[in-house]
């Protein structure tokens, strides 16, 4: 389990969220350490995304507090949380499709800059642009529009734009959600190389990418953690067994009937 | 080598590390095209139409120019940022009573303005007393916009309000300033306006030489904010804003604040309007709450779309285009031109979204193309 030393970036304690009465999550504690690559699992409707959106400001929470080294994230406006260091991507990828992927990374980067210093036109390409390229390996599509690539490179360019900011935390959801076999492999060895030096946490329902590519995994169920453990302890606790493979046995007998 | 090539071009014989590739080099033609067309279109409009023109033609095509400024703004604000903007007669105003109220207490040398003689106003109002200095006047056609802009941006974008609900706002803004200015006589000149203008800067304001002077200032005024706008659309700020356009949540979520962006670029194109709006006033020598309502307000707009609202040369077309129409079918077939207006702007979002030039565009594409394959 996490050591509850200085070295823990994301604090979520007691975290609520209520939609019209329906309660998204309910009391949900959480800490990610410096560092970790930390997958986040759960059956649909469990608060996963909730729980992201909460941490980048797209939700207000109806109570409970989210904890980022030493600030208080709930409250402040999405844009200032990514100036803390905090990045996300989304389970359907939106890069700029007008904007050349070169072009893409670049404002991704530029984030810090002030406004005016922006009507400036861009001269050549900064170094943190570059490594995002490099990383993702899309140099060959760098004047290519964005609106031309498939759905992995998009995803692809997303994290690259991610890792442009120089972030302290990466959120992604989903990221192979809709991928082919060998987009998948690519994403998971993206995934390892951006873990390397960026703490991570990825929304993933996939069993088979988690298997591959996980070491740390907590289980959100009906709002709630149900528990946390190594990829081996949570695919061998009944509960979770039950919530996947109870879920999964409904399914089935629906497909039956 | 990172094993994230992508697939087309990942090949075995590919060298083990490869430079960022630097962006193509455009081919020279295309490199100078654009400037060669703007110095060519710059010949004609400065240095051709005032030769060729009689005084007439060239007054209209001055009013038209005035348009093509505010319909850069347009350019700009809808086109790239995605706001449609209905009101843009608002600052477009603005700028031309400014401009209209220094005219007047010039003109009237110290005594008070003929229109207000006739209201019954016995002595000049407050309002009125800095724009006797000329200075003071120049300063307000932009800052009095600018700041109206500003504050409304302000206002509505920090609070996410967007599309239509933006585009009715500034409608109903344009409406209420006409309802403000027809209502105040004595101050505004209702519904008249400001009219009978003598002196422009010490020249006679209706004179062949003045109006060819003033032709040639606005046509240079367009051309150098059309200049300033298109490095605005090529800096960062203009990628920016077209990502704003295209997905404001997405900008949010790579730290930037789309409502700061959204509200710099409605001010500039505030800005073109009520410098737009003062240059008209001496070259048509009338504004009036007529001329910045509701209707001309959306005239404007149609115009743009028309022309091609993604480019800011298709936005200084389509209302340079649309005034020659306007003033042709209000001549020639007065009570169709409404009609005509209407069935234009259908057609054009309906077959051709990205007006004019990007008909064009779509044309001179398939030529190439097929010139190329033959």
């Amino acid at each position: 389990m996490t050591d509850e030393s200085e070295d823990v970036l994301l604090a979520v304690t007691g975290l609520e969220v209520a939609f019209d009465g329906f309660k998204a999550l309910d009391g949900v504690d959480l800490s990610v350490g410096r560092g970790e690559l930390r997958f986040l699992i759960g059956p649909n409707g469990a608060g996963k995304t909730t729980l992201i959106d909460v941490v980048t400001g797209l939700t207000r929470p109806t109570g409970g507090s989210v904890r980022f080294g030493d600030e208080e994230l709930v409250g402040r406006r999405e844009h200032e949380i990514v100036r803390l260091g905090v990045g996300r991507t989304f389970q359907t990828s939106v890069v700029f499709e007008e904007l050349t992927v070169l072009e893409n990374l670049d404002l991704a980067a530029s984030f810090r800059r002030p406004l005016w210093s922006l009507l400036r036109r861009r001269r050549g390409v900064s170094e943190a642009v570059e490594r995002a390229l490099e990383t993702t390996g899309l140099q060959s599509l760098a004047s290519s529009r964005a609106g031309v690539l498939s759905h992995g490179q998009r995803q692809w360019l997303e994290i690259g734009m991610l890792i442009a900011q120089e972030p302290r935390l990466l959120l992604l959801d989903e990221p192979v959600a809709g991928m082919a076999q060998d987009e998948r492999a690519r994403t998971g060895e993206l995934l390892t190389q951006v873990a390397r030096d960026h703490t991570v946490i990825v929304v993933e329902h996939d069993m088979d990418f988690l298997r591959r590519y996980a070491s740390m995994v907590t289980v959100l169920h009906e709002g709630r953690v149900l528990m946390e453990g190594s990829v081996e302890q949570v695919r061998a606790d009944p509960r979770v067994q039950e919530i996947y493979l109870g879920r999964a046995r409904e399914e089935a007998e629906d497909a039956v009937r | 080598m990172t094993a994230f090539q992508d697939s087309t071009v990942a090949a075995p014989a590919e060298p083990p590390a490869r430079p960022v590739p630097a962006e193509p080099a455009p081919a020279r033609w295309t490199r100078l095209r654009g400037p060669a067309v703007f110095t060519a279109v710059a010949v004609l409009m400065l240095v051709v139409a005032p030769l060729a023109l009689e005084p007439f033609r060239l007054g209209l095509l001055a009013k038209y120019l005035c348009y093509a400024i505010v319909a850069l703004g347009i350019g700009l604000t809808w086109g790239q940022g995605g706001m449609l903007t209905l009101g843009q007669g608002v600052f477009f105003g603005l700028g031309g009573y400014a401009m209209g109220m220094y005219l007047k207490l010039h003109d009237a040398g110290g005594d008070l303005p003929d229109f207000m003689v006739w209201s019954g106003v016995d002595h000049l109002p407050a309002l009125w007393r800095p724009f006797g200095n000329p200075v003071f006047a120049l300063a307000m056609v932009v800052v009095l916009p600018v700041a109206v802009a500003l504050l409304l941006g302000v206002l509505v974008f920090r609070q996410r309000v967007r599309g239509a609900y933006f585009a009715i706002l500034t409608q109903a803004l344009a409406a209420a300033l006409v309802i403000l200015l027809v209502g105040q006589q004595g101050l505004t000149g209702g519904t008249n306006g400001l009219t009978n203008f003598f002196d422009f800067f010490g020249n006679d304001v209706a004179a062949d030489g003045t109006q060819r002077g003033l032709y040639v200032l606005v046509a240079a005024v367009l051309g150098v904010l059309y200049l300033g706008a298109r490095q605005l659309v090529r800096s960062r700020f203009g990628r920016l804003l077209l990502a704003i356009r295209d997905g404001e949540d997405r900008v949010r979520f790579l730290g930037y604040d789309p409502a700061a962006v959204k509200t710099v670029t409605f001010a500039i194109s505030a800005g073109m309007a009520g410098i737009a709006g003062a240059l008209f006033v001496p070259v048509v020598g009338i504004i009036s709450p007529a001329l910045l309502g509701v209707v001309p307000s959306l005239e404007l707009v149609v115009g743009v779309a028309v022309g091609g609202r993604y480019a800011l040369a298709g936005a200084v077309l389509g209302a340079v285009v649309m005034g020659y129409a306007k003033t042709y079918f209000s001549e020639e077939l007065p009570e169709a031109w409404l009609y005509l207006q209407g069935a234009l702007f259908i057609l054009v979002m309906t077959l051709a979204p990205k007006g004019l030039t990007g008909l064009a565009v779509t044309l001179w594409r398939s030529v190439t193309r097929r010139r190329a394959a033959a």
